[in-house]
């Protein structure tokens, strides 16, 4: 077999621009990362900052594995570029527990056996966590619209919805 | 993704001379639909250019009674704003019926109008399409067109539309604010989005070197009667296969306004000036409801899966003008459709 030889240079160069300096601040703590502008915040939360908690689903958009909170709101960190959130709060599901107490939302998944794989269970519980800062869910068919970015295919959703019932304080 | 370069604009004159100096970079604000693209290669600009610090975010009343809505007011801000809810009700229901709770925190209202179709074909560059690659041809047409429109197709392209928030926009009578290298200007809803004609590669009359700034609502806002019915595969975050936004002002049992616009039928948000004129001075019953219904499907075609939505439109349309004329517009969180 010939040996591998080096891939020829293409006809017009692709530039490669400069990697960014982005400042975030992940979970209470400031970070400062140099970023291709490519880089989803999902990757950089993952491959950069080792926070593999939130999930890589689809990567685009259409499952809310990789939600997260920035600034306080609920997003998919899969279409969000890293380099567009320069100076933002950023929380991951390691960010919620605090005082070595879980969040009262991770709580209530294992209270109310929300989740079987758990591998939406980061986004889930993330989403949950803007849903009740948003303040608008008081019905269960409530909860369910607009918990209906996360998609989980074991299908716990009626015990999703127990869980952020209970934290809603109407179990 | 190809590698592309990443600059921010310092204000809408500086994003109008960075877009005008590179053909092929693209502006980016909420990002929901350009990254999908960019991952999928559908999209390959050569610079973004970010516009989401701009301070383009306001919503506000106009001078005229109107509101002025900033392009950069995220879709869930949008909904939520009490001048929003409370005097155009028609347009936050139809933004809580698109994507979700997520996305509707990142798309802005500029880049919602500037959204592209999602005809699986268009998404898929290993196929033909005359809207991604001029003159390849349409996968569509001959294809699997479930999804696709029924109302002013070409041969060249039966693509949808995909936002329920333009639906609403259009049945309003909105206006947007664009500038570009020649200043400002002011394009009629109907006149934004285009018909596929034999140039689908174009989706608006937006030119590559202008940029949305802001939405502007006139004073009407049909806080009353008005409905946003959308029905889809599932009960939630699915594209329309028909969606009706409807808004009527009566006198008595008597209708003195209406405005009928429908989604996912068409490569634009279509409005039908004739099935509204159709409804003014009628009694608000089944049979106006009907007659209009007849009139802004009368040139309706269906290809080989989609035949089926022109019978949904008709429904949905009768349906939607009777909970409009009854003030019981559809729930966007409870499904029931009564």
């Amino acid at each position: 077999m010939a040996p591998a030889k080096p891939h020829q240079s293409a006809a017009v160069a692709i530039p490669v621009p400069d990697k960014i300096s982005v400042s975030l601040n992940v979970n209470g703590v400031d970070v400062q990362l140099d970023l291709a502008p490519w880089t989803t915040l999902l990757d950089a939360l993952r491959d950069r900052l080792n926070l593999t908690g939130t999930k890589k689903g689809c990567d685009h958009g259409q499952c809310g594995a990789c939600t997260v909170l920035v600034d306080g709101r609920r997003i998919v960190s899969c279409l969000t570029l890293a380099v567009m959130k320069d100076g933002s709060k950023v929380t991951t599901i390691e960010g919620l527990a605090k005082d070595g107490m879980l969040h009262p939302l991770q709580q209530a998944f294992i209270d109310h056996d929300a989740f079987q794989c758990g591998y939406c269970t980061p986004g889930q519980i993330c989403s949950a966590a803007g849903l009740l800062a948003e303040g608008r869910a008081k019905t269960a068919d409530e909860i369910r619209e607009l918990m209906s970015g996360n998609i989980c295919r074991c299908g716990a959703y009626p015990n999703i919805v127990a869980a952020i019932q209970q934290v809603m304080g109407h179990s | 993704m190809i590698n592309f370069q990443y600059a921010r604009a310092a204000d809408v004159a500086d994003a109008v001379r960075q877009i005008a100096a590179d053909p092929k970079a693209k502006f980016i604000a909420g990002g929901t639909n350009l990254i999908d693209l960019m991952k999928e290669e559908v999209e390959r600009p050569s610079r973004l250019i970010d516009i989401s610090r701009l301070p383009l975010d306001n919503v506000e009343e106009t001078s005229g009674g109107g509101v002025r809505i900033g392009a950069l007011v995220p879709n869930s801000d949008l909904a939520h704003h009490p001048l929003i809810a409370q005097r155009y009700p028609i347009l936050a229901s139809a933004i809580l019926a698109g994507a979700s709770a997520q996305l509707r925190n990142m798309a802005s209202t500029g880049g919602n109008l500037l959204q592209r179709t999602r005809c699986y074909y268009f998404y898929d560059i290993a196929t033909p399409c005359n809207k991604r690659e001029p003159g390849t041809g349409c996968s569509a047409v001959n294809g699997v067109n479930r999804m696709h429109a029924i109302l002013g197709t070409s041969e060249t392209c039966i693509a949808t539309h995909p936002s329920d928030m333009c639906v609403a926009l259009a049945a309003l009578e909105a206006k947007v604010l664009v500038a570009g290298p020649g200043g400002q200007r002011t394009i009629a809803f109907a006149d934004f989005h285009r018909l596929p004609g034999d140039t689908p590669h174009r989706d608006t009359n937006l030119e590559a070197n202008e940029i949305v700034t802001a939405i502007e609502l006139p004073a009407r806002g049909f806080a009353k009667n008005y409905t946003y019915l959308k029905i889809r595969d599932r009960l939630s975050y699915a594209f329309a296969l028909v969606s009706v936004a409807a808004a009527l002002e009566l006198d008595g049992q008597a209708i003195k306004e209406a405005r009928l616009a429908l989604g996912g039928v068409a490569h634009k948000p279509w409005r039908d000036v004739n099935a509204e004129a159709s409804l003014r001075g009628q009694a608000a019953n089944r049979d106006s409801f009907a007659r209009a219904a007849e009139a802004l499907l009368h040139g309706a075609k269906g290809y080989a899966h989609n035949t089926f939505k022109i019978d949904l439109a008709r429904r949905a349309i009768v349906r939607a003008l009777a909970q409009a004329s009854q003030g019981t517009p559809q729930s966007q969180s409870s499904k029931k459709i009564r």
